[in-house]
């Protein structure tokens, strides 16, 4: 058995996540052939890389398959219900920063808020017969947003790619995507509403609160955790 | 996520028969709910509450999470009237904090349809729980939406704003930071300042962008007009504003809370029907030998149910265990009955009792 740490397979948040270990004396890299998702971890004994996608590394933690994982708060928050009991924040990273937020057709002059988004959907549904549908792949973080703010008379529908599209294909009315920039939404003739995202999301590594570690590997997680602290 | 224990069947068993030996007929519900209806009434709040499934020809289905809807549907397809219908089985309920909650639970519930006497029927039904629940330990909490349903409908406002609160009554923070606003004492929305003053300037207030999606330039300007309209509306006066939140805020024994709501009446003279009608509740309620001088009276309770209540009002609590959720609740729900009635209605009132908590007080005391 090892310590087991699960990384984003590929792209900037991999790069990015092993620049940050490396700062900390741990080399994490990939192995074998090109296209092979396998790594190796040295400067530390026992800690075994993970390769896998961002979004399934919050069910891993949570099955307790992997001890760490680094992915997106965001991820967490959507996929893992009541997540502070199933995993522990061990560091914010500082980067891989985007929010998650909501966007309406520029065109809307008269909404800039939650509030006018609310009046926009009471009107929506008198006229539609239907409630204003708002494109996502984040339901529950954007329920529970839109809860707390007292919006009603919207439906979710759910979008897993291109989601600032729907709008112009008339399948929603408005979105809730992660953004960085703000370039694809204002490429796509949207804007985001005024006030606080739903949530500031970054790259963040978790420990799970119920993986198996024992003996050898309880020491390796210990000697990890002090060169990350 | 606890299963159904055989003592709770048994305990569901015995409450199914009591309703059914007061005269309830005993009516079936399919587990499988369309989403759709229930969707309709409840907005996607259910969809964080309910489980969805998908069959392939049905197309969205739920996991039945109450039987109220069902049962309202099955009596507006055909029941007689008045009538009494009485009901056992599974409700399932998804539950965020945790796993401590049942998901999976019995459900033995009461209905009445009845056109002539709501209040006699308000009093038959909560007498009939209490006295079923006696001896168990267990605290009643009542409220009646009707008084604040009249005290929004006699606001000295537009019609647009008292429209505006009323969809807002079962959300309360919301209805405060709306009533706050129309009374002039909260800022506005950012954004709507400058807005309105584009076109108090005669600005069309036109986007360079182009006009994309379902809601139309038409609709966007008839919101416009709204704004400016309601811009234009004078504030609920201050002491208008300071009663409602006081109204809201009574909870007190019943003649307490009925005296306080009184006091609150030389402000809002229009809600003393609704007052007369709450009195005349007590005393029917006291006829069918319930102490109405020590029950509980809470004038939010039942707002922030997932239910749409719009009349009398209450839930059963066990006082030692507030962990729990309410032993019994329900209340009358007549708006329900013309939403799924197609434009026919019914006076209508019920609740449910979950049995397997009464069993876990029982094996707790």
């Amino acid at each position: 058995m090892s310590v087991k740490i699960g990384v984003p397979s590929k792209g900037r948040l991999m790069d990015k996540t092993f620049e940050w270990f490396a700062e900390r004396g741990i080399t994490m890299k990939r192995t074998g052939a090109e296209r092979e998702y396998s790594g190796a971890v040295e400067g530390i004994e026992g800690v075994d890389l993970v390769l896998l996608s961002a979004s399934e590394i919050p069910r891993e933690l949570a099955a307790g398959r992997i001890h760490m994982g680094v992915t997106g708060t965001d991820l967490v928050r959507e996929k893992l219900g009541d997540w502070p009991s199933v995993v522990e924040v061990v560091a914010e990273m500082g980067f891989g920063h985007a929010d998650l937020i909501i966007a309406v057709p520029d065109c809307w002059v008269d909404v800039e808020t939650l509030d006018d988004l609310d009046a926009a959907a009471a009107a929506f549904r008198a006229d539609h017969g239907f409630r204003l549908r708002i494109a996502t792949k984040y339901h529950r973080l954007v329920r529970d947003h839109l809860r707390a703010h007292g919006v009603a008379d919207y439906q979710l529908v759910d979008s897993q790619g291109a989601t600032e599209g729907t709008i112009r294909n008339l399948t929603a009315e408005a979105v809730a995507d992660i953004t960085s920039t703000g370039e694809t939404l204002r490429a796509n003739h949207l804007k985001i509403l005024e006030g606080e995202p739903v949530l500031r999301s970054q790259a963040t590594l978790f420990a799970s609160r119920s993986a198996l570690c024992e003996g050898a590997d309880a020491e390796a997680l210990t000697a990890l955790r002090a060169r990350l602290a | 996520m606890s299963i159904v224990t055989p003592a709770a069947r048994a305990e569901g068993q015995r409450l199914f028969g009591a309703f059914q030996t007061w005269g309830a007929a005993p009516v079936e519900a399919a587990v499988l709910q369309p989403a759709g209806t229930l969707l309709d009434l409840y907005g996607e709040d259910i969809r964080a509450r309910a489980y969805v499934t998908q069959d392939p020809v049905q197309g969205e289905m739920m996991l039945r999470p109450d039987f109220t809807v069902p049962v309202v549907q099955a009596h507006m397809a055909g029941g007689a009237d008045p009538a009494r219908y009485c009901y056992l089985g599974e409700v399932f309920r998804k539950q965020e904090q945790g796993a401590e909650r049942a998901s999976e639970y019995l459900q033995v519930g009461y209905e009445v349809f009845d056109r002539d006497q709501p209040l006699r029927a308000d009093a038959e039904v909560f007498a009939l729980f209490a006295r079923m629940l006696a001896g168990k330990g267990l605290r009643a909490a009542t409220g009646d939406i009707g008084i604040l349903i009249a005290a929004v409908r006699g606001l000295p406002t537009s019609d647009t704003r008292k429209a505006a609160l009323m969809r807002h009554l079962w959300r309360p923070v919301r209805f405060r930071s709306l009533l706050e606003r129309f009374a002039g004492r909260a800022p506005l929305p950012k954004g709507r300042a400058a807005l309105l003053a584009r076109m108090k300037a005669g600005d069309p207030v036109e986007s360079p962008a182009p006009q994309i999606g379902l809601r139309s330039r038409a609709e966007i300007e008839t919101r416009l007009a709204r704004l400016a309209e309601d811009s234009a509306t004078p504030a609920i006066p201050a002491d208008v504003v300071d009663a409602l939140e006081a109204l809201v805020g009574v909870a007190d024994k019943a003649p307490a809370a009925l005296s306080a709501m009184r006091g609150i009446a030389a402000v809002m003279p229009w809600i003393t029907p609704s007052l007369d009608t709450f009195e005349q509740r007590l005393t029917v309620l006291a006829a069918h030998g319930v102490d109405v001088a020590g029950l509980d009276f809470e004038a939010s309770y039942g707002r922030t149910t997932l239910e749409y209540y719009d009349g009398f009002v209450f839930g059963f609590f066990a006082e030692t265990r507030p962990d729990l959720p309410p032993v019994a609740s329900g209340g009358r729900y007549d708006a329900l009955t013309q939403v799924l009635g197609q434009g026919r209605s019914i006076p209508a009132v019920g609740g449910v009792i979950r049995p397997a908590l009464l069993v876990e007080l029982e094996g707790g005391q």
